[in-house]
């Protein structure tokens, strides 16, 4: 039973759809996290205090990184049986075929998209923050606490670079997710002719409430400077607490 | 009606294959392609030349013998009919027609616009059948089977097995028409009893003929001649989950 999932066309897709659906969770929770942050900027840094190097924290990162490399690396598994299977000699003519998604042809190139942004959004913001913490040191490259959520946005989005990187991913996130997410239960089963337009709309109201949550998140830091003055408030008084405590040593 | 037609010639199986121009002229609306390819072939056996090979036999729709990659659609421009169905009314006066033969790993071009489909045999001879004798006609009402199940049994059996599906896919897959044939058995209480065994045993040869896996773009479902529903997939993937599950 267990290799199935290994050497099985259908096997190897559950994986892909078991994979998807706990990573479609996760954007979820890490969405609705987010926008703690567009509420009060403090109450942000205490959610990333809550989710820093404690070992619940680091347990769920890692199975979350499994996660992801299991759903890349059968991706590529999948992909080239597909492509051999399609044989060396290409059609001449081709057309769209009438119902058939951009997106659902398309799914690795996307997925590579998705992969390229996940990495500049750990070097961002998870090697500045969870990172530090576990190797033992209290600031990060920037300066900031690695607890400072909501200072590592500010600045992070006051670049207007960052802000058309962080939309093109989304965008080719929202595309992956329109056909995944209606895909997974196609691949489990669950799904027939009366429930594909539920599930495809269901699809395209999570892909669409996924990329807003975050979308809304880096429009308001870059467009509003209100935000940027809280999130540096709150660096302000990171820096006047630890100057306070270092002056309560000095003492 | 006058065409230009650029079709796969391949000498045979081993051969590298090109496409080549034909003209024909004066083709009534009314001819179906079938025939025009036999005008064509008439007039190059006129002149010497070797006729086009391609598959075809009942020529009604119902054997699945017919293929034909027709600019770009498999069974050509028309919906849910296949090739030998479809009429030279569908295309424009004076028009190209490119015309290639079904292109997938596991369907080797054989000559010129045939391919060798056995594969598709071989996954049918891997458990597409009910091994019980089941006799003669049962009596019409001896065992009760709801009109839906029925319905959806019959809508899948509708598949002749013609390879437009794997052709169609841009991964080779062939699991439309393993699920057609899985579904089709598994709404029937006779076919019923041997499903988990079916689910397997099809899906196992299926993936050692080398056909590609489905990543349920619906591309199959749209050139399908029968027009056969991917929801018969999900069913076929249910069996065999749920039969891997149970081993």
């Amino acid at each position: 039973m267990s290799c199935f999932l290994c050497n099985s066309s259908l096997g190897k897709k559950l994986v892909m759809s078991v994979t998807g659906c706990c990573l479609v969770l996760f954007l979820l929770f890490h969405m609705a996290m987010n926008l703690v942050a567009l509420v009060s900027p403090e109450a942000y840094n205490m959610v990333c205090a809550f989710l820093g190097a404690n070992w619940y924290a680091v347990v769920a990162t890692v199975g979350l990184a499994a996660l992801v490399v299991l759903h890349f690396v059968y991706a590529f598994i999948l992909t080239l049986n597909n492509y051999k299977a399609r044989g060396s000699q290409r059609y001449a003519v081709t057309v769209n075929e009438p119902g058939v998604e951009w997106a659902s042809k398309n799914m690795l190139l996307l997925g590579v998209i998705v992969v390229l942004g996940l990495l500049l959004h750990l070097c961002h913001f998870w090697s500045k923050m969870m990172l530090v913490e576990l190797m033992g040191q209290h600031q990060n490259a920037l300066g900031f606490e690695p607890t400072n959520g909501a200072a590592l946005i500010a600045f992070t989005f006051s670049k207007w670079y960052n802000v058309v990187l962080y939309l093109v991913w989304l965008a080719a996130l929202w595309l992956h997710l329109n056909h995944g997410v209606w895909s997974m239960f196609q691949t489990v089963g669950w799904a027939n002719d009366t429930w594909y337009p539920r599930l495809k709309c269901a699809a395209k109201i999570v892909s669409t409430l996924v990329i807003l949550g975050f979308a809304a998140v880096i429009i308001a830091y870059f467009v509003c400077p209100c935000y940027a003055e809280a999130a540096l408030e709150t660096l302000g008084a990171a820096e006047a607490c630890t100057d306070a405590c270092c002056a309560g040593h000095a003492h | 009606m006058n065409f230009t037609l650029k079709i796969w010639r391949q000498k045979d199986a081993k051969s590298k294959g090109e496409f080549k121009t034909y003209q024909v002229e004066n083709i009534s609306a009314d001819t179906s392609f079938l025939e025009m390819l036999d005008i064509l072939n008439n007039d190059l056996v006129h002149k010497g030349e070797e006729p086009v090979a391609f598959d075809h036999d009942c020529r009604e729709g119902i054997c699945g013998m017919c293929s034909l990659h027709i600019n770009g659609h498999a069974h050509g421009p028309s919906q849910a009919v296949t090739t030998c169905q479809m009429y030279m009314r569908k295309f424009k006066d004076g028009s190209t027609i490119t015309i290639e033969p079904w292109r997938s790993a596991a369907f080797p071009v054989i000559k010129d616009l045939v391919v060798n489909r056995g594969a598709y045999d071989e996954i049918l001879q891997a458990g597409g059948y009910v091994s019980v004798r089941t006799n003669s006609v049962p009596d019409g009402n001896a065992i009760p089977i709801p009109k839906a199940d029925a319905d959806e049994s019959m809508d899948a059996a509708a598949c002749v097995g013609c390879g437009a599906c794997a052709a169609t896919c841009k991964n080779g897959s062939a699991m439309l028409f393993v699920a057609a044939r899985v579904s089709s058995l598994a709404k029937l209480p006779q076919g019923r009893v041997e499903g988990a065994r079916r689910a397997k045993a099809m899906v196992a040869k299926m993936d050692e003929l080398g056909f590609g896996n489905c990543t349920n773009t619906g591309a199959c479902q749209a050139q399908c001649p029968k027009q056969i529903s991917i929801a018969h997939i999900a069913r076929l993937n249910r069996e065999f989950l749920a039969a891997k599950l149970q081993d």
